[in-house]
């Protein structure tokens, strides 16, 4: 089963950017990339659970804001120490001006 | 801080061992991996400060890197006479003091915004600083996770009770030679210790291991060549600058955290800014400015005068100078000696929000100097 969340609206997120979202006990980061393509993955770093939303957001990179850890939010891939584990990421779409996440 | 390797400290009450009692104590109340205090900041603004910019750091390095290359020519034509002397010492601190600077802000990522400037600057400089790059990239990042906090931070640079004699070596350079070249031989074998495991992911080991055995090898290098040229003056290049250079680290860095309170989580009581020199700033990348770089390890080194600005109203206040620090700080570290407990209370201002006690009451520190 899937089910597709309202995350927030679309021009919540700055233009690279990110924003915290919540859900039913989990925490989610929503980015906005510099082509204005929307974005998702887990909220967490995925080294020492740092919330990602309050990192740094250049072109495709999120940078988590403890520890300098890169991750491509595009694809969750982690680049490089301290980041070992990729970032899990999840489908996104765009209607009414709204960001819809689906989680699995 | 940059600091000596935890395993070269001797025993006191605290167990400093990233394997102990304090360690477990530290998982099992919460200390370990905790949420840590930050002074609110916009998001725009918060956003503007950790801007990254080549430019700074790209100025930066060419100055360092000419000077290094004019201190190192003015050292080797004089070589055999004393005139040689003036440019050894400034050679020597841009090597081995400087370099540690190079080697924090290139290791968190911030100093370029080209992340291979980082990478290449951070290699040069973790070997002038006799440090395996990979393991201190881990121990660094563990020293931001818990600053401070007994049995898990990699880099406390003076425990307690503290050891005077050894802080005062720490200036010459010579525990580097005692310590931090053995290290790097014992993992060029093959063998990482217990601390390390703790802080360096399996999957990393056998990088830290490859880096330390190229270390070793240009050192062996250094070597082979002194003794071909039967001369000292290579082994005064590389290598020898962390004996007669280390000082001004030393002077700067040993303020970031001493006399200052352990188990604490947040920055603005364990962690000091100190105004210095611009010379001084210069050589140390305005780490000077170290409770804001431990709260936000974002912002580039460039960008810390602007944010000290901005938060200041809720940090303690900074000290006036290196020399008001080490007066304020003497007697602490004295009082430590006899009673390993006692540590200087930082003052929040008025316009500050105030830490959050309960964490404080779980270590119960018995006596504070106000």
């Amino acid at each position: 089963m899937t089910d597709w969340i309202e995350a927030c609206a679309a021009d919540d997120v700055d233009e690279e950017d990110v924003i915290r979202f919540d859900h039913e006990g989990r925490t989610f980061a929503i980015y906005r990339s510099p082509d204005d393509e929307y974005f998702a993955t887990d909220g967490l770093c995925t080294h020492e659970k740092v919330h990602l939303a309050d990192g740094l957001v250049m072109d495709d990179i999120i940078e988590c804001p403890k520890h300098n850890g890169r991750f491509n939010y595009k694809t969750g891939a982690a680049k490089g120490a301290p980041v070992c584990v990729n970032l899990k990421t999840y489908p996104v779409k765009v209607e009414a001006g709204m960001v819809m996440i689906q989680l699995s | 801080m940059s600091a000596v390797d935890v395993d070269s400290f001797g025993k006191s009450g605290r167990d400093y061992s990233l394997v102990g009692e304090s360690s477990r104590r530290a998982i099992e109340t919460g200390l370990a991996s905790a949420e840590w205090y930050h002074t609110d900041i916009p998001r725009k603004t918060m956003k503007e400060l950790m801007q990254r910019s080549d430019g700074p750091a790209i100025r930066d390095t060419v100055i360092w890197i000419a000077l290094i290359l004019g201190s190192a020519a003015g050292a080797i034509y004089f070589w055999g006479t004393w005139w040689c002397v003036p440019f050894f010492a400034v050679y020597g601190v841009l090597y081995a003091s400087s370099s540690d600077s190079r080697w924090h802000e290139c290791g968190h990522g911030t100093a370029f915004k080209t992340r291979w400037m980082n990478d290449v600057v951070y290699q040069i400089a973790s070997f002038m600083q006799m440090r395996n790059p990979v393991q201190w990239r881990w121990s660094h990042a563990r020293h931001h996770t818990d600053t401070i906090i007994v049995g898990r931070d990699a880099e406390i640079a003076v425990m307690r009770p503290p050891d005077l004699l050894r802080a005062a070596l720490s200036f010459t350079g010579v525990l580097d030679f005692y310590y931090l070249l053995p290290t790097l031989f014992r993992q060029a074998g093959g063998r990482l210790s217990e601390d390390e495991k703790n802080y360096i992911p399996e999957m990393e080991r056998q990088k830290a291991i490859t880096a330390a055995r190229w270390q070793v090898a240009i050192y062996a290098a250094t070597a082979a060549l002194a003794l071909y040229t039967w001369s000292f003056l290579p082994l005064m290049l590389i290598g020898g600058p962390r004996l007669y250079g280390t000082w001004h680290m030393v002077l700067t860095g040993l303020l970031q955290h001493i006399g200052l309170a352990d188990n604490v989580t947040d920055h603005r009581l364990n962690t000091r800014t100190v105004y210095m020199n611009p010379i001084s700033r210069w050589i140390y990348w305005n780490m000077n400015y170290h409770v804001e770089h431990h709260m936000f390890p974002m912002v580039p080194y460039h960008a810390l005068p602007r944010l000290h600005e901005l938060i200041k109203h809720d940090l303690p206040a900074p000290n006036p100078s290196m020399w008001h620090a080490y007066k304020e700080v003497w007697p602490v570290v004295l009082r430590q000696l006899r009673y390993e407990d006692f540590y200087l209370k930082r003052e929040l201002p008025a316009s500050a929000k105030p830490y959050k006690e309960e964490f404080h009451n779980i270590t119960v520190p018995a006596a504070a100097a106000e």
